[in-house]
């Protein structure tokens, strides 16, 4: 039986999937684009292991869990991006450590 | 020959997440973001959750990946400074992560290494399934989960939108509330046989 695929590989697969964007955000950190595509990824091993655990303990509701996750990223991705061209028609510039106006 | 495609998507699926932090390019950060997408997808499919995998497919692929590309290439941005700290930062972030890893691998490999069987999913199809529990179970957060897209779609409008001063538009509030009185004024002249014989 090691001719499966067990539920560990996708827990681990999620898993390093996860730590590469958090290695993400700790590299990029000026890109506010890239920065937000580091947070899809994240979303995207979570959603992994969602996946995963209601497939392999037979719960639906895991998977309907996804889809409202997909449901909020999607809008959150949506209002970021708005936020993100409200900004740069502002100050010209999507570099985090020059937003810096809330600095006292 | 499941585990022999597992292991291909999963690669893939790791060197494009890889690829999307370590390219210097956003737009080509933004594709590989795509071919991450799709492969997950790819793998769903793998572990019979077909639904999701077709819907993050639409979702993901289709709309929010669009809307990062339109940014990406409406926004005028100089790469070079957004690139600085990359080296500074590299060690740091590897061993956050490298640190995260480990814990994580810890965790999972005490009970779950073992293998444990796919569960029938009940019988029917995916999609069948998860219809039953998203219609029954959970219909409040379903209805929830529309509210929160149309806020969404209008918070996106209303952030983006700009007025401007000297473009001509209808206004539609204006133009329903309009009266007949408003739109014919009858204006009393002198007849044109008088105004002839003036000279």
């Amino acid at each position: 039986m090691m001719n499966e695929i067990t539920l560990a590989h996708f827990i681990v697969l999620g898993a390093v999937l996860f730590c590469i964007a958090v290695a993400g955000v700790f590299i990029i950190r000026k890109n506010l684009i890239v920065l937000l595509m580091a947070i899809e990824l994240m979303l995207l091993a979570v959603n992994m292991n969602f996946v995963a655990f209601s497939r392999y303990l037979g719960d639906a509701a895991g998977q309907v869990f996804v889809f409202f996750i997909l449901t909020v990223a999607a809008a959150e991705s949506a209002i970021g991006l708005a936020i993100l061209v409200v900004l740069f028609r502002n100050r010209a510039t999507i570099n985090v450590g020059e937003i810096d106006e809330l600095k006292g | 020959m499941n585990l022999i495609l597992f292991y291909v998507f999963a690669a893939i699926l790791v060197l494009a997440a890889l690829g999307v932090i370590g390219v210097k390019n956003s737009v080509h950060a933004a594709l590989l973001l795509v071919l991450c997408f799709f492969t997950t997808s790819a793998l769903w499919l793998l572990m019979q959750a077909e639904f999701l995998a077709i819907a993050l497919v639409l979702v993901y692929v289709g709309a929010v990946m669009v809307l990062f590309l339109f940014v990406v290439m409406m926004l005028d941005i100089k790469v070079e400074p957004l690139r600085e700290g990359f080296i500074r930062y590299l060690p740091i972030g590897v061993l956050v992560a490298a640190v995260m890893l480990t814990e994580m691998l810890l965790l999972i490999g005490v009970k779950s290494l073992q293998q444990t069987p796919p569960a029938d999913p009940a019988g029917h199809s995916n999609t069948a399934w998860l219809g039953e529990a998203l219609f029954t179970r959970f219909l409040l957060p379903f209805e929830v989960a529309a509210v929160i897209l149309t806020v969404a779609v209008i918070a996106a409008v209303m952030l983006t939108l700009r007025k401007r001063e000297n473009t001509r538009y209808q206004n539609p509030s204006r133009q329903v509330a309009v009266k007949a009185s408003e739109r014919i004024r009858i204006v009393k002249m002198p007849s044109a046989a008088k105004s002839e014989a003036t000279p």
